[in-house]
């Protein structure tokens, strides 16, 4: 089915909101509904669906994998080539924490990032219908419609005070 | 806190923006100044490559002097930093907003520079390789992680990459401010380092997430970089290095010059960037009040690390004692790092006045980071220049203009690339300003008319 993407722009954030519900009233499932902003508003400002996440599996994750490159570098090492120094236990586990810990943070703060981005669904490689003026105050509202609703839309948030809608290319 | 005054996105952006989107002359000149100091410092530090370490005033039994010195005082710098940054985040205070970029960047530049110092001491760098690789490519001698040598660059590069990490993803939101406000190449360097943000609910929610995590993780590495860096002394045979109180006593005093210097950036910026709308009186009220607290937990462990050594009445810790406080030059440095680094600033920041006065503050920041920088001076080297047992052949240290360049070059460097990120980058979040506008609100509580500031995550 041929989709289209419409973009409304609006000054007011209620405005958003009225929008957003006409839409939804509108038979406009709120999963094809999004608002682009400058700032971070409000969870639920708009209307939106709250999106789900694991951001949170990620640390785990990363910190498991620093803790084996850690265990793994420090006790390969070191048995790699068993050299005996002051007498000391080839395997001396303190100092061994020291590494394992540093590379146990590192990995769940390097997997944090990677997650969020992953969960923001960045890099995207074009902006596709976007507009300047968001980062200057602007709020934007993109329906993701069939073709044949895309009037629809673009009458509804006219009607609900969008100053312009911008449409993709048909 | 109450917001001064209500300011649209584009304004925000417009001042902001001002030093990144046009290049006034004041940055050009202070910027080439700073090239030129950081020309030199590279220039004894090449001079002294190709001298050997006979340029300095090293020498035995001084091993460690300016650079070892200038190291932990970097680190130091650092660390406060991501440590403001990060409470400030977690606790979600509204003044965090115009510090934490600055603050933020300010630790990664630290960093830098203090990686450097070691580096240098070396004499010989390029045998940095053999602390990461085999010694010995052909029997396989890695090197030991036991030594204090492998754990601290890996708890320095940890934390580099952290806040470097930390530093980025708080700045996608502004790179594609500056995206859409941009042409040409710049759009194409900043539309990539922007990575497509469009600012939808699902960003901002990830984007505010990542600031509680991220900040929650790095307190932690923080923690552990200090004390890392105080291990490489405490595992020593040196007397007067390893009190069991170092590894705090060195975090401690981290905060204190790291906080003091966020002090400092953020009153020289306000002037400099004519932030007056965004950095506030309260904003230096507020810190200075947590400065004090920090600079009497480190008088603590400071009376600490004294106390214990006099406790036990061990003859060679006393002995470091009696010449830091009692025998010159060590004892006028001595008193000169307890009148700068405490007597003076501390007792000024319990006035109110003082905590709301730019010049006050700007002052006493700076007394406390001269006064902390001879604290480690006094850490280090009186402990080597003493005369210990069965010793035959001893000197005391005095630096070299090589190290004396060096160590003004280090403070020249960091401000140079501090500088050189602001014409790039902004160094107050655009997003975080924005969304404090946001909550502008005030509400009537009875007499009173009072910010309604909520913010849930």
């Amino acid at each position: 089915m041929a989709t289209r993407k419409l973009l409304g722009l609006f000054q007011d954030p209620e405005k958003v909101a009225e929008a957003m519900t006409a839409l939804k009233d509108g038979g406009f499932p709120g999963e094809d509904l999004d608002v682009y902003s400058g700032a971070p508003y409000p969870e639920g400002s708009f209307g939106e669906h709250d999106p789900a996440h694991r951001l949170f599996m990620f640390p785990l994750v990363g910190a498991l994998v620093g803790f084996t490159i850690g265990l793994l570098w420090t006790a390969g090492t070191q048995i790699s080539y068993p050299l005996v120094t002051g007498g000391k236990p080839l395997l001396s586990i303190p100092p061994m924490t020291i590494i394992m810990y540093e590379n146990t943070m590192l990995g769940a703060i390097i997997f944090t990032v990677l997650g969020v981005l992953f969960e923001s669904r960045l890099p995207k490689r074009s902006l596709g219908l976007y507009d300047e003026r968001i980062t200057e105050g602007y709020l934007g509202l993109v329906v993701d419609c069939p073709t044949e609703k895309a009037a629809d839309a673009e009458r509804i948030l006219t009607a609900n005070g969008a100053e312009e809608v911008k449409k993709d290319a048909a | 806190m109450y917001y001064r005054r209500t300011l649209t996105e584009a304004q925000i952006n417009r001042e902001l923006l001002g030093t990144v989107l046009s290049t006034p002359l004041w940055w050009v000149v202070l910027t080439g100044l700073l090239g030129i100091v950081v020309a030199g410092m590279l220039s004894a530090i090449g001079f002294m490559f190709n001298q050997g370490l006979k340029v300095t005033g090293l020498g035995e039994p001084v091993f460690w002097g300016f650079f070892i010195t200038n190291f932990i005082f970097w680190v130091g710098i650092s660390h406060a930093g991501v440590m403001i940054s990060a409470i400030l985040r977690l606790s979600q205070a509204e003044w965090r907003r115009p510090m934490v970029r600055a603050a933020e960047t300010m630790t990664v530049f630290s960093l830098m520079c203090s990686l450097l110092m070691p580096l240098i001491h070396a004499g010989r760098p390029w045998r940095i390789f053999y602390w990461v690789f085999p010694y010995d490519w052909a029997r396989g001698i890695w090197p030991d992680v036991r030594s204090p040598l492998v754990w601290d660059p890996t708890a320095i590069i940890t934390y580099l990459t952290s806040s470097s990490l930390f530093v980025y993803t708080a700045l996608i939101p502004d790179l594609a401010v500056i995206r859409d406000r941009s042409t040409g190449w710049r759009r194409t360097v900043y539309g990539a380092l922007a990575l497509g943000w469009h600012g939808n609910p699902r960003q901002w929610k990830l984007q505010g997430l990542a600031g509680i995590l991220l900040s929650a993780l790095i307190l932690p590495v923080f923690v552990s970089v200090h004390s890392i860096v105080s291990w490489d002394f405490s595992v020593s045979l040196v007397p007067a290095w390893h009190v069991t109180v170092f590894a705090p006593y060195f975090v401690i005093g981290a905060v204190h010059s790291g906080v003091s210097a966020v002090v400092t950036l953020m009153i020289i910026m306000r002037k400099l960037y004519k932030l007056e709308n965004y950095i506030w009186e309260e904003h230096i009220d507020a810190v200075a009040r947590l400065l004090i607290v920090v600079a009497n937990t480190w008088l603590f462990f400071f009376w600490l690390d004294l106390v214990w050594a006099l406790w036990l009445k061990e003859e060679q810790e006393m002995a470091v004692w009696q010449l830091r406080m009692f025998e010159a030059p060590w004892s006028w440095l001595f008193f000169l790092f307890f009148t700068l680094g405490y007597a003076i600033p501390v007792p000024l920041w319990f006035f109110r006045k003082v905590r709301r006065s730019f010049t006050w503050m700007l002052w006493t920041s700076l007394l406390v980071n001269f006064g902390m920088f001879l604290e480690r001076l006094l850490i280090i080297v009186p402990s080597l220049a003493k005369r210990g047992p069965w010793v035959f052949d001893w000197a005391s240290y005095r630096p070299s203009p090589v190290e004396i360049t060096v160590i003004l070059g280090s403070v020249a460097l960091v401000s140079f690339l501090l500088l050189l990120f602001s014409k790039f980058f902004p160094l107050i979040p655009l997003w975080e300003e924005k969304e404090g506008q946001l909550f502008i609100e005030e509400i009537k509580v009875g007499a009173r008319v009072v910010p309604a500031i909520v913010k849930e995550h």
